[in-house]
């Protein structure tokens, strides 16, 4: 029994540092409500797993059959010499990993009122859950897309050892928005409400359902600085390049996102842990 | 390493009224615009002020007192739950905090899961779990159930296994909040002697309830809280009589019962009480003496056969017994009168207690009406029991609170 713990309770104000000690201690808590979501998803739908490959299946084929008829086969918002299917699925992947953790987390703290009430833990557990629980249906789906990689004939090069990496950028895109979100949606509720329609535009925006290429070629390089501070437009590129062995996505967003994505996570960090201790009093 | 598992020095929270409003509203974005400033008296609540005091390792220490007096707040600051707006707090150990039983359970897992969900969310270990699973399900009673999702079982089998599971925490200090008042008697008896387990176990434990003989049962010493305040604190014995005390004082000796809660759902009721007070206005009786009690009665429309009958109630709210008057009274149309009730031969125990009256009329077999009823009037001591060798002061509580008459022996045979 360790007799040596003291525990300071007091008012705190501003600034509180990020403990990462507290963190590892509750990691078996972070995991066991990551997996309470993934068990719970799964056991009230038949589809369960069948949903983590359906969806992003069903949108590749849709926009495929879209694309193709507005602008032709021979015009697809494709990266050059890949098949537009699988360029787009490509990117589905990190998108579905993003949105599907962004959606669940924005409302995490608010449904979670019972534990934050009645429990004390680390709160940045909350948001952390559903980004894990992403990770699952991630998993799935990326068995799926190696399936369609041998259909297509298409081997990775070298930059499939970055992957880990550009796992960690998405995971990393997706808890600093769900930090934000979820701690502005403890205190305002009205956010969640914002939060579906925001996915739907950034998806839009980021260069899911087309190559960047085909959107920045010939711009300035201001334009495409400010399109890459979308993290998105980094993993997303990223994963194309990574899986595809295409050439590598233009420096520039590449660049700008990873500065986009390090200052969303620190900044939803530190509001977050600002905010923290007025949880329990309002949600 | 100190002697001191609990510390808190001047501990006070503030919270303010009002809802969390959205982004663009009043008290999101829109903050600099609001037009006209707040007044300071209606947004601030003070659920804790100034409270201080310490607990050392391997004591059982109960906190009472009325709903609203910061009990439950105190504890969400105590487990870190919830901040201090003021003072701090230091704590030596680990801590176990159960506000509520079952916290994380969730209807589609199965008893088995929940157990590993729910004890993880307490901050147990998973090999801690795994270690007592046989345990906790045996305690729980719900061996063949254990793979069922937890929405089919009964309330009572939800409840037990929630309990179950947070009965074998085994950290330094455990932190409860009122949570044994779950499931039947037999199991709540159940839960009383595993916590007394824990306690004589070494633990420091930290107990909220309003189940007096829980509170008796496993604590020595005892916090009393009024308004956020701290009230008494002191030996669980004479805290749990400053707590009937103030229950008694709430109610003004034959004063007007107009605002007076009323148990009667009648809104036109046609016999009512007036004013209440015992006969010779002294509250303080010797025990064995008569009760004698004047009831003013306004009768709105004539009824027949009205009785008084009634309870009288420990001041914990126990009830110790019941009295029908046996003549039934007449009453005329705007009538006022008043009755002399006298109560004989009550043996009551020295003690604090209250008067619930009712006015009713009926019998068994058409039924009866209640015309008026109230509870929690006309509070009374029972003074201490001066025996015949001497004064006898002490009334101990599991003597109960009537005293019998003396029995008869008769010796059968000898040897």
């Amino acid at each position: 029994m360790s007799r040596s713990s003291f525990t300071v309770i007091r008012p705190r104000s501003g600034w509180v540092p990020l403990d990462l000690r507290e963190l590892w201690a509750y990691r078996e808590l972070a995991w066991t409500l990551a997996m309470r979501e993934v068990l719970v998803r799964y056991k009230q739908s038949m589809l369960g797993v069948v949903w983590a490959v359906l969806q992003p299946t069903l949108t590749m084929v849709v926009f495929t059959l879209l694309f193709g008829a507005l602008l032709g086969p021979k015009n697809l918002p494709t990266v050059e010499g890949v098949p537009y299917a699988i360029s787009t699925y490509c990117a589905l992947l990190p998108w579905q990993l993003f949105s599907q953790a962004v959606s669940r987390a924005s409302t995490s703290v608010v449904n979670n009122q019972g534990l934050i009430t009645k429990i004390y833990f680390p709160r940045l557990i909350i948001p952390l859950a559903p980004v894990l629980a992403a990770l699952v249906d991630f998993a799935v789906a990326f068995i799926v897309l190696i399936c369609l990689m041998v259909w297509y004939g298409i081997a990775p090069g070298p930059a499939i050892f970055t992957l880990p990496a550009l796992v960690l950028f998405a995971v990393a895109s997706a808890l600093a928005v769900s930090l934000w979100l979820s701690a502005i949606n403890a205190i305002h509720r009205d956010v969640q409400y914002v939060v579906p329609f925001l996915i739907q535009i950034l998806m839009y925006v980021s260069p899911i359902l087309y190559s960047a290429q085909s959107v920045l070629k010939g711009r300035p390089e201001w334009v495409q600085f400010l399109y890459g501070l979308n993290p998105m437009a980094g993993v997303a590129e990223g994963f194309r390049w990574a899986l595809l062995n295409t050439r590598p996505p233009d420096f520039i967003v590449v660049a700008s996102s990873v500065l986009g994505v390090l200052g969303l996570l620190a900044g939803g960090l530190y509001y977050f842990k600002r905010m923290e201790r007025t949880f329990a009093d309002v949600v | 390493m100190t002697d001191c598992a609990i510390k808190a020095s001047h501990i006070s929270k503030r919270y303010s009224l009002g809802e969390a409003g959205s982004l663009l509203g009043r008290s999101g974005l829109m903050r600099r615009f609001r037009k006209k400033p707040r007044s300071p008296a209606n947004e601030a609540f003070w659920a804790l002020n100034d409270v201080s005091f310490e607990i050392r390792r391997g004591e059982a220490v109960g906190i009472i007192g009325h709903n609203g007096a910061g009990k439950s707040t105190l504890l969400k600051v105590l487990s870190r739950i919830t901040e201090p707006t003021g003072g701090h707090a230091v704590i030596e150990g680990r801590v176990a905090s159960l506000l509520e039983v079952g916290t994380g359970f969730h209807p589609e897992l199965t008893g088995r899961e929940n157990i590993f969900m729910n004890g993880s969310i307490l901050g147990m270990r998973r090999s801690e779990i795994a270690r007592n699973l046989d345990q906790i399900i045996e305690f729980a009673g719900v061996e063949k159930f254990v793979d069922t999702p937890v929405k089919r079982y009964s309330s009572g089998m939800y409840v037990r296994l929630a309990f179950s599971v947070a009965a074998h925490l085994e950290p330094e200090i455990l932190i409860i909040d009122e949570v044994l008042a779950v499931g039947d008697i037999q199991f709540q008896k159940k839960c009383l002697g595993k916590m007394d387990d824990v306690s004589r176990s070494g633990r420091t434990v930290l107990f909220v309830s309003h189940n007096m003989n829980a509170v008796r049962q496993l604590t020595t010493r005892c916090i009393l809280m009024k308004r956020g305040a701290v009230a008494f604190d002191g030996s669980s014995d004479h805290a749990i009589q400053a707590y009937s005390e103030a229950i008694g004082a709430q109610f003004e000796q034959g004063g007007d019962l107009a605002g007076w809660p009323r148990g009667s759902g009648d809104t036109d009721r046609i016999v009512e009480f007036g004013t209440l007070s015992f006969c010779d206005r002294s509250t303080v009786f010797e025990p064995g003496a008569a009760l004698t009690l004047d009831v003013h009665v306004r009768a709105r429309d004539a009824a027949a056969a009205v009785r008084v009958s009634g309870t009288i109630f420990h001041a914990e709210g126990t009830p110790v017994g019941s009295f029908f008057s046996a003549e039934a009274l007449p009453f005329a149309a705007g009538e006022e009168t008043t009755v002399r009730v006298s109560l004989d031969g009550l043996r009551l125990a020295p003690g604090s207690y209250t008067f619930g009256l009712s006015l009713t009329e009926g019998n068994e077999r058409l039924g009866y009406r209640h015309h008026d009823s109230l509870m929690g009037v006309l509070p009374f001591e029972v003074t201490g029991i001066v025996g015949e060798n001497g004064t006898l002061g002490i009334w101990p509580h599991h003597w109960g609170m009537i005293r019998f008459p003396e029995p008869t022996m008769l010796v059968l045979n000898h040897g």
